[in-house]
């Protein structure tokens, strides 16, 4: 029993993570139609500007300008290339986003070698016990950060002008540009977000129970385009739900390893996407997706 | 329907170009062609052996692209799970030529000819993406691109735990090739053919000639077929095609079989390139590298392909022999100079940007418009991009048959 709640609490606290990141991947989808590969390398970057700066300037200045070069990274992308691209075949921008992936990712990659970089997170890498259930701290903050941003971000997609505007445009982005939206703007806006919660995953998937900085960290960004999927691309919150089922499936996974030895050690990595592809069998457009009619 | 369009299409463009160029062209096409045939057979005479070894992995990776730009050119359908694919074939390969042994890890192997490994393995990578395909026909596009996400993952996940068969996170050593006694590797019997002894490199170049030539001509075929015309109508429009008749889900099914039994073959020959099987030879970044060479290439264009795997699959080889000559880069890890591989997937990475963003049609696109110089100035349409998938809506007549049927 207790193996199993502190599972769950892992669980919960990485599926925040990967809600963080997934979210970010929605929102560029709806605003300019986008599946955006990039976003993982993104998250890296991220990761290792916090991890570089923070020798130097500290950690809270660190995190500041780290989530400002990803939002920055993410800005630069959307206006060189994306904005280009305007009305052009969603596979195109997927693949353009996959070229900017594999540079940004070889820049990094060789940047880190074989390092592995420590994020010197204050709150340290000690575990919180409530009686035997132990998770560790870091997480324990992310789940909180997580939670906070995600509200946040919910009440902005409901209430402010962005959001209006936002789903305005994916609903349909003719009729919202003849009302004056920017679409310009909506999809700068919706990267610079996804940029920063991605930066924000970052932060804390590189903290313990994870080593730091390396670029493993980009295969952990990746499980959470399953999230993404899972949910319905273009539902936030199937990005929620989708983050946290990838998350506990990934954390049981692991924890009950032994258990489950016949399908191969380090089975846990993997579960994402099984988890996914089985949902897709079954529903083709994710959980909360909207379903594409036609009718012929 | 379509094929009326085309014919007349055709028409119009070599009236355009008038009778003569016309006439000449059709004549010197085939003579081209039989040109460069001649001089790929007689490459292995002259040419050393790092540059035939290049040309065995370049047309295994031909082979692989050209399967995988029916699947994301023609049909539209985005897949990133090309290296999966890649490594059933290759492990089948190795699994069921190879014999029982192993250094580090026990590893099995059936001992059965190695032409029988090959067919097999182009069987089964079809079988796996036949198993995938109700999950690839009921996807939309770019569902379908994170979900064969996934498949490269597990594919991975297999290589690194199925010790039995694969030899797990260090691979095993992939049989030397051979067709009825005739052996492709070193230590066969003499041969020497203009004073040139042949030996594995010289013997495998002619193994990937022929294949990467036979999957090309297959391809070529297959795009002017009925079905061809079917998968480039569902490129443009699912909708459309299943109102002119065409069975949407089989028709994706199939093409996925077809694309990953291509991918299948290409992974034998990437084994047999290499000379081992290891996990990381089948990476995420393998599916990116053959993207890239579709893209590259020009969506849709099967020569394209063939260009676009050139380019890719031998810029690293190339980068790591002559890296010594090329400014920034360097071969050993503790100088500043960028890696080979590194270098070469800078260098890829931004060309699929640069080609996304102005010359949508790729190589092939570039070709075609130096050969047609009578084309408007203006002719790329408010959005350059909108042609990145269906290359031939432009008011150009493309030149191959199978490139224009798609209105």
């Amino acid at each position: 029993m207790t193996q199993f709640l502190s599972l769950l609490f892992n669980g919960i606290s990485l599926g925040a993570l990967y809600a963080l990141i997934a979210l970010g991947f929605v929102i560029i989808f709806k605003s300019s139609e986008v599946v955006s590969f990039t976003h993982g390398s993104l998250l890296l970057l991220g990761a290792y500007s916090i991890a570089r700066l923070s020798d130097t300037i500290g950690f809270l200045p660190a995190v500041i300008f780290g989530l400002a070069i990803t939002a920055a990274a993410a800005l630069i992308v959307e206006r060189l290339i994306i904005n280009r691209l305007r009305g052009a075949p969603v596979i195109s921008l997927a693949i353009v986003t996959i070229g900017v992936d594999i540079i940004i990712l070889t820049e990094l990659t060789r940047r880190l070698g074989s390092d592995i970089l420590n994020v010197p997170h204050p709150w340290g890498g000690e575990s919180f016990r409530i009686g035997d259930v132990g998770i560790s701290q870091n997480r324990l903050v992310a789940t909180i950060v997580a939670g906070i941003l995600i509200a946040a971000f919910f009440v902005a997609f409901k209430y402010s002008s962005w959001g209006v505007a936002m789903r305005a445009s994916a609903e349909d982005g003719e009729t919202a540009a003849l009302m004056g939206i920017r679409q310009g703007r909506v999809s700068a806006v919706s990267w610079v977000v996804a940029g920063v919660l991605a930066g924000v995953a970052a932060l804390f998937l590189v903290g313990a129970p994870t080593p730091g900085v390396s670029p493993s960290a980009y295969a952990v960004a990746l499980r959470a385009f399953p999230a993404a999927i899972l949910g319905g691309l273009d539902s936030t919150g199937g990005a929620l739900v989708g983050g946290l089922l990838i998350g506990l499936a990934e954390s049981f996974a692991a924890g009950y390893q032994e258990q489950i030895l016949f399908l191969g050690r380090g089975f846990g990595e993997v579960v994402p996407y099984v988890v996914m592809i089985a949902v897709l069998l079954v529903r083709p457009s994710g959980l909360f997706g909207t379903k594409e009619l036609t009718r012929v | 329907m379509s094929d009326t369009v085309t014919s007349e299409r055709t028409a119009t463009g070599s009236a355009a170009a008038g009778p003569a160029t016309g006439r000449s062209r059709s004549l010197l096409k085939p003579l081209l062609l039989a040109v460069g045939f001649v001089i790929l057979l007689l490459v292995p005479i002259y040419v050393e052996e790092f540059w035939l070894r290049t040309g065995f992995a370049v047309f295994g990776a031909a082979i692989g692209a050209i399967g995988l730009n029916l699947l994301v050119g023609t049909t539209g359908q985005l897949s990133l799970a090309h290296a999966f694919f890649l490594a059933v074939g290759a492990v089948t390969y190795t699994f069921v030529a190879g014999e029982p042994g192993g250094v580090a890890t026990e590893v099995g192997g059936l001992g059965l000819p190695p032409l029988l490994g090959m067919v097999l393995g182009v069987l089964l990578a079809g079988l796996a993406g036949l198993l995938f395909s109700p999950v690839a026909a009921r996807l939309r596009g770019i569902y379908l691109g994170v979900a064969s996400l996934g498949l490269v993952f597990i594919g991975i996940h297999l290589l690194n735990t199925w010790e039995f068969v694969t030899g797990g996170f260090n691979g095993r050593i992939a049989p030397d090739f051979s067709l009825f006694g005739f052996e492709f590797s070193n230590n066969a019997s003499y041969l020497a053919i203009a004073g040139v002894p042949f030996r594995e490199a010289e013997r495998l170049w002619y193994l990937g000639l022929f294949l990467a030539i036979g999957a090309y001509w297959f391809a070529h075929n297959l795009l002017r077929s009925r079905p061809g015309r079917a998968l480039q109508t569902l490129r443009d429009s699912e909708v459309a095609a299943s109102v002119m008749g065409v069975n949407v889900q089989g028709y994706k099914a199939r093409v996925f079989l077809v694309s990953s039994m291509y991918a299948g073959l290409s992974g034998v020959l990437l084994a047999l390139s290499i000379g081992s099987i290891a996990p990381e030879s089948f990476g995420l970044l393998v599916s990116i590298q053959y993207l890239a060479m579709v893209v590259l290439g020009g969506l849709g264009s099967v020569g394209g392909a063939a260009l676009g795997a050139l380019f890719v699959s031998a810029l690293p080889l190339v980068f790591q022999r002559y890296a010594d000559i090329i400014p920034l880069v360097s071969a050993s890890r503790t100088d500043p100079g960028i890696a080979p591989g590194e270098a070469a997937r800078f260098l890829f990475g931004a060309a699929i940007i640069v080609i996304i963003l102005y010359e949508p049609g790729g190589l092939a696109g570039l070709a075609r418009r130096f050969r047609r110089p009578g084309r408007p100035g203006g002719g790329r349409n408010a959005s350059p991009s909108s042609a990145a998938t269906s290359s031939s809506t432009s008011t150009v007549p493309s030149d191959p048959p199978a490139q224009g049927s798609t209105t």
